[in-house]
């Protein structure tokens, strides 16, 4: 109480365009809103399911299936090295399926939390952004599933997995930027929540994961590289297959280069438009 | 000292875009439609790359919300914000609370602001009292740490400790509200920035708030307020401003400023009439108010209430007088507590006619609210504020004088019956002791 008494130190100036300035600050200084946004979805989500956990077990389990009968023993796709082939999925899948959830839980965020954007004010971004901490529970229970897989085919990792932060990391960059783009067009135009399902269902065709990237074309690699899920998921069978994968290095220089763009992109289009949520929501 | 301004706002203004469509031509060439739409595309798509609001419909018009807004706040003051819906008072608190940019002017705020544009914000209905006291405080900006030290009296305020791990959506709306409140009302900004919550709540709720709020500000905290509720304005701010058509029109001594926008606001409506919805058994089309005055007798309020009945009903008609600043003066009905005076209805649009004694209120304006029920079953219909009427008249002969509204006494003068005068005393002291009593 004995704050009050003294002018605070805090001046807060409100202008046209005066938002931008300490825009980085402004985020830090909700860190906590930020964790506990995400921890409320993570509660929410598993408070609202019947089968709760078993249910991010079953979703990947059954896909891997899918892929390893329809890849890999229909079309008879190689794996990487001697790595069996539910394993190379699977190491796969779990980029994948970090990237795509964000993308789609990231988009919808804006419209979900309408209430809260034009009722209170906090850095925007902190929405769309907090469900990448959401996803990555999901990614958690998927990675001890991975262990499982890879106990039960006796398929020993290498040192390369000391770099797997990492590529979790680029997987998460890799969605963020896509998602901040579509979470701000969402906003203004509903019809763009209708396109993301489509991009998810056609990505994870375009997208190495129920195959190798090593089964393209040696021509085409390149230009396959720079679907930016593409980095995040080689990077991941580099680390987890360990020598058994090789990195394609300039597609994944490729990948990199397309992650930063789209990221640098959402990002400036998101702040842009920030500022008419409340106005449009 | 200049420090002492906690906000200040210079020529504050909002702008919206709205679109409107064009008025089509009887003959439609399908040139001039695939001109027009290319050029809506063409601006449509030039606002969508540049991040701007993207308006369909052929002409776009600005709208100012708020227009050169220019006020100041001192520390501990309690400012309140009056006019009508759409003046802008909403859009002002937006803009103070960051929620929305502005689109010219600025405004200097020292201190820490909170806004609290409703209660329970974020509360999500599948968690418990517990997590949600720790979700709501975080959006309205506390800290965690903060609302660990404050929890056990948030509880308290809110009366709701056997139900902490209840998911909110088992609640009662009464203990939702509370619980809400109790968050916010342990906010400890410096600024506090409060729209209509107290419409929220039944009466004794609303009580706690203005008493929690009355707290707040006597610790030198500022409170920026909106409010329709004149009484609630009045007795809480130390200044009100007045907000028309998005421009300040007054600010000064809230009792000043009040009386000026309820004259401005208050237009006498003789009658109304209102688009009906037709799902309901019983429904008032129009009504009619007129002050009657018998040759030799008391004023009448005469009402006549056009009812459209749909389905055959025993009702009862009740209407709510309200003084200028909303609060509760009277009330009269037929069939309410009598229930041999109810209407038995047929279907089809009836008038029905009351006549109701009203000498008892003072001069000044009014509002009529008119309910019809199914007494203690269902309210059927409610028209709140549908008519104002006026009361003014010549004192009745040997009175000197009627009692105004505006003077803020009320409409009722207590007789006198008698009073006494100790010997020894002289008669100004006596009039001394008789007046602090």
């Amino acid at each position: 109480m004995s704050d009050l008494t003294l002018p605070s130190a805090r001046t807060l100036i409100i202008e046209p365009g005066r938002a931008e300035r300490h825009y980085w600050r402004d985020i830090w200084a909700y860190r906590e809103l930020f964790t506990i946004l995400a921890w409320r979805d993570v509660s929410v989500r598993y408070k609202q399911t019947a089968i709760g956990v078993a249910w991010a077990l079953i979703q990947p389990l059954l896909t891997m299936i899918v892929f390893t009968i329809v890849f890999g023993r229909v079309a008879k796709l190689p794996s990487e090295g001697a790595a069996p082939y539910p394993v190379m999925v699977f190491a796969g899948m779990l980029p994948w399926f970090l990237f795509s959830s964000i993308l789609s839980g990231a988009s919808n965020s804006l419209v979900l939390n309408a209430n809260l954007i034009g009722k209170v004010y906090f850095p925007r971004v902190i929405v769309p952004t907090a469900i990448g901490l959401v996803s990555l529970v999901d990614f958690g229970i998927n990675f001890v599933l991975l262990g499982v897989l890879m106990l039960w085919f006796r398929f020993t990792p290498s040192w390369h997995m000391v770099f797997l932060p990492f590529f979790i990391l680029l997987a998460m960059l890799a969605s963020l930027g896509p998602s901040l783009l579509m979470t701000a067009m969402n906003v203004k135009y509903r019809d763009f929540r209708y396109i993301i399902p489509f991009i998810v269902q056609f990505g994870v065709y375009a997208s190495p994961v129920g195959f190798s990237s090593s089964v393209v074309p040696a021509k085409w690699r390149f230009w396959y590289s720079l679907n930016p899920v593409v980095g995040a998921i080689d990077g991941f069978r580099w680390c987890v297959l360990g020598g058994q994968s090789s990195l394609y290095v300039p597609g994944f220089l490729a990948s990199l280069g397309v992650v930063a763009l789209f990221l640098w992109l959402g990002i400036a289009y998101f702040r842009r438009t920030e500022r008419s949520f409340a106005d449009l929501i | 000292m200049a420090d002492d301004i906690v906000i200040r706002a210079e020529g504050l203004g909002k702008k919206y875009v709205i679109g409107h469509e064009a008025e089509r031509e009887r003959y439609v060439a399908l040139r001039d439609v695939i001109a027009r739409g290319a050029k809506n595309a063409w601006r449509m798509a030039a606002d969508m790359v540049k991040g701007r609001i993207v308006v369909p419909g052929d002409t776009v018009e600005e709208f100012w919300a708020l227009k050169d807004v220019n006020f100041e706040v001192k520390r501990g003051e309690v400012l309140g914000i009056i006019g009508r819906n759409g003046a802008g008072k909403s859009t002002i608190l937006k803009v103070l609370s960051r929620i929305t940019e502005p689109s010219e002017g600025r405004v200097t705020i020292h201190g820490r602001v909170a806004s609290l544009l409703e209660v329970g914000t974020g509360f999500h209905p599948e968690l418990s009292g517990r997590e949600n006291i720790f979700l709501n405080g975080a959006i309205l900006g506390m800290t965690r740490a903060e609302i660990k030290r404050k929890f056990d009296e948030i509880v308290a305020f809110a009366e709701v400790e056997k139900f902490l791990d209840t998911p909110v959506k088992r609640y009662s709306s009464g203990m939702y509200v509370r619980l809400a409140f109790a968050v916010a009302a342990h906010l400890e900004p410096e600024i506090l920035v409060v729209d209509e919550v107290l419409a929220v709540g039944d009466a004794e709720f609303q009580k706690k708030c203005l008493g929690k709020m009355n707290e707040v500000a006597s610790h030198g905290r500022t409170i920026l307020f909106v409010s329709h509720n004149m009484g609630a304005v009045l007795g809480l701010c130390s200044r009100v401003a007045c907000l028309v058509k998005g421009s300040l029109k007054c600010e000064g001594i809230p009792q000043t400023v009040v009386n000026q926008y309820l004259a401005y606001a208050g237009s006498l409506a003789p009658n109304a009439i209102r688009e009906l919805s037709p799902d309901v058994a019983v429904a008032v089309e129009r009504c009619e108010v007129e002050i009657v005055k018998p040759a030799r007798g008391r004023l009448h309020l005469r009402l006549t209430v056009g009812l459209n009945v749909h389905e055959r009903a025993s009702v009862a008609i009740e209407l709510v007088v309200r003084d200028t600043l909303g609060v509760p003066v009277g009330w009269a009905s037929v069939g309410a507590l009598n229930s041999d005076q109810k209407l038995n209805l047929l279907p089809g649009r009836i008038g029905v006619t009351s006549l109701h004694d009203v000498s008892v209120l003072g001069d000044g304006r009014y509002s009529l609210t008119i309910m019809i029920s199914r007494p203690d079953i269902e309210y059927l219909d409610r028209w709140e504020d549908c008519l104002q009427f006026e009361l003014s008249e010549e004192p009745v002969l040997g009175a000197e004088r009627r009692l105004q509204l505006g003077w803020g006494f009320g409409g009722v003068e207590f007789g006198y019956i008698s009073h006494d005068v100790q010997p020894g005393t002289s008669a100004e002291s006596a009039r001394l002791a008789l007046s602090s009593f």
